[in-house]
């Protein structure tokens, strides 16, 4: 067996399973079943990026996707509690819209595909890359030279994100002892202190 | 034949519908508009690798990268505001939160 042939096999293979795993996590009636099938969809994709030759994103992808994004999914639907939807919670008239929808967008893009941009499309072989080539090498020299401005706004980006997330879904409890930092900085001496006065007390025994 | 761009491109044009069709198709669960959202953005994300690869520049995959890191702050944001929004109205169904309220 060829390689060309090998390779055509297994994009076609795991391309099927991506595809049909994507239409899974979207018709799938139990949330936890669609989170599972989107891991799978993640995974099949991963392989195709490995396909062509982009190992670092591919395992970027597994890592972070399915390794932190889908089990902080799987928590929040084990956390929640979503009931089982029934059949009649599914409106047949949302799903013709969405089947029409699709199709046109479909018959669109492969117009778009097929003929207007037939002879600008590079129809070129993938230039297979050496032994000694590297590609992560490659995206890390871009990524720190060109790129190295927008990669510290992702950090930012990120860090907000955290911040964020944890704002949203802070919970006050009443039991807790907590200090409120605002009112602390706000005090004021006249709320705790009252100089009051007074006229200083006479005979202390002395005159006596 | 080996593989050439057009298999990518109709491989995430067909992931690119079927997630798009899920977002509008489903009304019962936010979870999975979010989780039809990832899906669109892994199709736009094979799109962008399948151009760096077979027009040989690296820089579309360091957009991927980026995108990446977007989308899970996206992820974890969008999770955190159905969680508060789960504790607020009890309910994830897209149909009971269509009133804007002060």
């Amino acid at each position: 067996m060829s390689p060309e042939l090998l390779q055509q096999i297994l994009f076609y293979l795991f391309g099927t399973i991506a595809i049909g795993s994507g239409m899974a996590v979207v018709s799938v009636r139990n949330t936890v079943y669609s989170a599972l099938f989107l891991v799978l969809c993640f995974f099949n994709v991963a392989v195709l990026w490995l396909l062509i030759e982009a190992e670092f994103l591919a395992i970027i992808l597994v890592l972070v996707y399915v390794g932190a994004v889908m089990v902080l999914f799987l928590f929040v639907i084990m956390m929640l509690d979503v009931k089982k939807v029934t059949k009649s919670q599914l409106k047949s008239g949302y799903t013709r819209a969405a089947l029409l929808i699709a199709a046109a967008m479909l018959v669109e893009l492969i117009m778009l595909f097929g003929y207007r941009l037939q002879n600008q499309l590079p129809a070129d072989e993938l230039i297979r890359q050496g032994l000694e080539y590297s590609n992560v090498t490659e995206i890390g020299r871009t990524l720190f030279t060109d790129y190295v401005y927008p990669f510290e706004v992702a950090g930012v980006i990120l860090l907000v994100a955290i911040v964020a997330a944890i704002m949203l879904t802070i919970r006050k409890r009443p039991e807790n002892k907590q200090i409120d930092a605002s009112k602390q900085i706000h005090v004021n001496p006249a709320d705790r202190i009252r100089v009051l006065s007074m006229d200083a007390e006479k005979g202390n025994g002395e005159d006596a | 034949m080996s593989l050439t761009l057009s298999h990518y491109l109709i491989f995430s044009t067909l992931l690119f519908m079927v997630s798009l069709g899920g977002i509008f198709a489903n009304r019962r669960n936010l979870l999975v508009v979010l989780m039809s959202l990832e899906l669109l953005l892994l199709s736009v994300n094979t799109n962008f690798i399948a151009f760096s690869k077979f027009l040989g520049h690296v820089d579309g995959q360091v957009f991927v990268f980026f995108i990446l890191t977007v989308a899970a702050a996206e992820a974890a944001i969008g999770l955190a505001i159905l969680v508060m929004l789960f504790r607020n109205k009890k309910s994830l169904e897209v149909d009971d939160i269509n009133e804007l309220e002060g």
